[in-house]
């Protein structure tokens, strides 16, 4: 069945994807940003739970600096739960003191080189699926699901 | 001088349905080039682009590492911004959603450089509505009687989404009465806004504003 959204799109003739290249997705960076917004899913409404994933690997510039900077941002115990899920187990469960170039070498392939490319992401709190399409995801709400 | 993206893959069709770059877009490269600086000295980490006009990341390439995340309300315009990435060897971090909403509470002072060009073209109340709903080109410049009405909702969720030494920087039209804005962002939520820069291009009277908390005022 298609959503509202991709209705929409075939209205229009835009739902062509075939231009697109297959190499554009969700970086886990970002899904670690990502909440469900719902109308009324105020709590337990992150990581959104990926689902049916294509994943794909690709280099990316190596940048500790980056990442030493970007860490206090990392909600930690979504980043490792969710890597794990995808089948990587290089993060410890807790954040380390000492951020030798190991870890941050682990965490900048978690972070910026796992890719998802299709599959779809469910609130854990209300189930709600928000679908990933050619890399996009699509965090678009129906009008009476905006709170 | 910032080279400009390869943009030769985009076509006319596309140019129907997403916003091209024009003056607005570079008067804001503009302003951000003279701060860059200020943006190093800031550590600036986390950037965040509400309604895709600009993609920074494309014209700055890595000459500094930082997260550069873009939300559009249009499928069309992330999925050219995505290809435009591709064009240029870049990986984004599109998300299609509603201006911050994607990220919850998840950003909630997390955002070191927040960038708003808004639909700032005034127009009927309804305008902006359809607009907003049909989620198509429409949406990158209806902004209802005064050119405010999309503004204002963002303009409420800066002091959530800044980090302390955060910026932000929205695009206005004159018409859109920037003394007010700047007036608004102070009484109602403590920023110090100031215009960075301003041209005429054509029957347009363009402005950046940058903000800061009123706290660091010192910082720039």
């Amino acid at each position: 069945m298609m959503d509202v959204e991709e209705e929409r799109l075939c209205l229009f003739g835009i739902a062509d994807c075939s231009l697109l290249p297959p190499t554009i997705m969700v970086r886990l960076i970002t899904h670690n940003l990502l909440a469900c917004h719902a109308k009324d899913c105020n709590a337990n409404n992150f990581p959104l739970q990926f689902k049916d994933v294509k994943l794909e690997f690709r280099e990316a510039d190596f940048n500790p600096d980056f990442l030493k900077g970007f860490m206090p941002k990392i909600e930690w115990k979504a980043l490792v739960d969710t890597a794990r899920e995808l089948g990587d187990t290089s993060l410890p469960l807790e954040q380390p003191e000492m951020l030798d170039d190991d870890f941050l070498k682990n965490l900048h392939h978690v972070l910026l080189e796992i890719h998802v490319e299709e599959g779809s992401m469910t609130c854990p709190n209300c189930n709600h699926v928000y679908p990933i399409s050619n890399g996009i995801p699509n965090m678009l709400l129906a009008e009476h699901e905006i709170g | 001088m910032i080279p400009t993206p390869d943009l030769s893959h985009l076509t006319s069709q596309d140019y129907d349905q997403v916003y091209e770059p024009a003056e607005d877009t570079f008067l804001l490269l503009d302003a951000l080039e003279e701060d860059a600086k200020n943006l190093r000295d800031i550590n600036a980490c986390v950037c965040l682009e509400v309604g895709i006009r600009l993609c920074l990341e494309l014209y700055w390439k890595n000459s500094w590492p930082f997260l550069y995340l873009c939300t559009d309300i249009n499928p069309h315009a992330c999925k050219c911004t995505v290809l435009t990435g591709k064009q240029n060897h870049i990986d984004l971090n599109v998300v299609n959603g509603s201006l911050v909403a994607p990220f919850g509470t998840r950003l909630a002072n997390n955002v070191d450089v927040l960038l708003f060009n808004p639909p700032y073209v005034p127009t009927s109340e309804e305008e902006v509505s359809d607009a907003q709903l049909s989620r198509e080109l429409g949406g990158s410049w209806a902004g209802g009687s005064d050119g405010m009405r999309i503004t204002n909702v963002l303009l409420g969720r800066v002091e959530g989404l800044l980090s302390p030494e955060g910026r932000f920087y929205l695009v206005a039209l004159k018409q859109n009465n920037v003394p007010q804005i700047v007036d608004t962002m102070r009484q109602k939520y403590g920023f110090l806004g100031e215009v960075v820069l301003q041209r005429r291009a054509g029957r347009e009277h363009l402005f950046i504003i940058r903000f800061v908390r009123e706290s660091k005022n010192s910082s720039s």
